[in-house]
């Protein structure tokens, strides 16, 4: 049947740029990528924001499962797939086709990390996240385990039995659990960040300086017709600035 | 032989139930005591009715039966009838939720099923999850990794109907065609009843594709629901006394 072929590999061309934050929490990438999308609206810059595990009609499946305490290491991952998958179908690919700066906070990495962590086998989740591209860039928020961990916990302190990876059973104490189980997913980070090519930043500098690079870096990775827009208001600023 | 038997508790033989893959290790290799059946085959093919009839046969004959199937977890279950009738969701998000859901219901209810030693009928299996995604236009490796952490069954039976046949029994049993059994999100034809029976056509030829890899047993389900039966309950049968004798 001829249908199937012409379905799915018709090229369309890409025009916008994913970019995307990795990090444990509390390594200050939410923080950082609001930052880069307040800058490229103001400078009516086409940008979308998405987010790890939004996907409305995903995430009410996703809370349930997680409320009953029924998720396995496979449901869960392939729940957080589903969800990925939806905002990648129905959001990220079309709005990149359609030339916006799509900014995710977390992307498949964060999916390789936790999972391989619950004891799924690398190859596997790979696989299935097959179907995503391969980002622009991707910044990695390197923090100490302490720093992440003290940013978390005296601002929230209780924590959800998944999130504090209680599944796993490593500790009966969730704050010992949190800790530990988020000193393996960095591991996981580091042994990423060598084969996936990430940007390390510092996840301990200063929130302005961290900006300042990360706009720098972005700078350059923008299409040139993008690149223009942004200069123009610049000028414009400069030319009323001598005028008045 | 995909099951080995290791020693013997309450009777019952414990074995390991053996994943297609090594998805995860703790359902690579499974303690089980009981049997897996799976039937698959379309829409209107008689698989409930078989279930239904082999189901009572095994229990008369002194064993404890558990039925399970595709879309009925607790999990996620009417999550993809929701999404799906408002039509929502993409191929690739439609195949993971499936994936999910499946897992669910493998978890908690087929291994803790064959766990205890109960035969466990299940009305489809992977192979159509699989066979749905390689007519969408998902690749088949792609598909046979998801499901690689899948128990193997013992047994999987496929009613094997003519399309054109099986067009006749829809009608008899629903008096319209489903939009989803049609493939009518393939767009095949503007007429349904052509678009039904293309698409169940190419559903076919990807059973037969996975024929040889699944081991799976085509039954002819061009014939009566006694003769079908009779077939199905033959071969468990034998396949029964078959291990009892070794």
């Amino acid at each position: 049947m001829a249908y199937r072929k012409n379905n799915t590999k018709k090229i369309i061309p890409m025009k916008g740029k994913l970019i995307v934050v990795e990090g444990i929490d509390g390594s200050g990438k939410s923080t950082q990528l609001r930052l880069l999308e307040k800058w490229l609206i103001s400078r009516n810059i086409p940008v979308f924001f998405t987010e790890w595990n939004s996907s409305e009609t995903v995430r009410q499946i996703t809370k349930k499962g997680k409320k009953s305490g029924r998720l396995t290491p496979i449901t869960f991952s392939l729940l957080h797939a589903t969800d990925f998958a939806d905002r990648y179908e129905r959001n990220i690919l079309p709005l990149l086709h359609a030339g916006y700066i799509v900014l995710a906070d977390r992307y498949v990495y964060t999916a390789y990390a936790r999972d391989i962590v619950r004891g799924c086998n690398t190859d596997w989740v790979k696989k299935i996240y097959e179907f995503a591209m391969k980002p622009e860039i991707v910044f990695y928020f390197k923090v100490p385990i302490d720093v992440a961990v003290d940013r978390i916990l005296s601002g929230r302190p209780r924590l959800k039995y998944y999130e504090a990876g209680m599944d796993l059973n490593l500790s009966n104490d969730p704050y010992e659990s949190y800790r530990i189980f988020q000193s393996r997913i960095i591991d996981q980070y580091e042994s990423l960040s060598l084969t996936e090519n990430f940007t390390v930043v510092d996840g301990t500098m200063e929130i302005e300086e961290s900006q300042k690079l990360l706009r720098s870096i972005v700078m350059k990775l923008l299409p040139q017709s993008i690149t223009q827009n942004i200069r123009r208001p610049r000028r414009v600023e400069y030319q009323i600035n001598k005028i008045t | 032989m995909n099951i080995r038997s290791i020693k013997s508790l309450n009777g019952k033989k414990t074995r390991k139930g053996l994943s297609y893959g090594h998805a995860i290790p703790y359902l690579e290799n499974v303690e089980i005591k009981g049997r897996f059946i799976v039937i698959e085959g379309p829409d209107a093919s008689g698989r409930s009715t078989q279930i239904e009839l082999l189901s009572s046969k095994l229990e008369a004959d002194g064993h404890a039966v558990l039925n399970a199937g595709l879309r009925r977890s607790e999990l996620i279950g009417q999550g993809i009838l929701d999404a799906k009738r408002n039509f929502v969701l993409g191929r690739r998000t439609i195949s993971l939720f499936y994936a999910a859901d499946f897992a669910d219901q493998l978890e908690n209810k087929i291994i803790p099923g064959l766990r205890s030693g109960y035969i466990v009928l299940s009305d489809r299996y992977i192979y159509t999850l699989m066979a749905r995604e390689a007519v969408r236009g998902i690749s088949s490796s792609w598909s046979h990794n998801l499901y690689s952490f899948a128990l193997r069954p013992d047994i999987v039976f496929y009613l094997d109907v003519d399309p054109n046949e099986l067009v006749h029994r829809v009608f008899k049993k629903n008096s319209y065609l489903d939009y989803y059994e049609s493939g009518t999100d393939l767009r095949l034809s503007d007429n349904m009843l052509e678009s039904f029976i293309m698409y169940q056509k190419l559903l076919r030829k990807q059973f037969k594709r996975m024929q040889r890899r699944y081991n799976i047993i085509s039954i002819d389900g061009n014939r009566s629901i006694i003769e079908i039966n009779q077939d199905l309950q033959k071969r468990i049968d034998d396949y029964l006394t078959n291990l009892q004798n070794h």
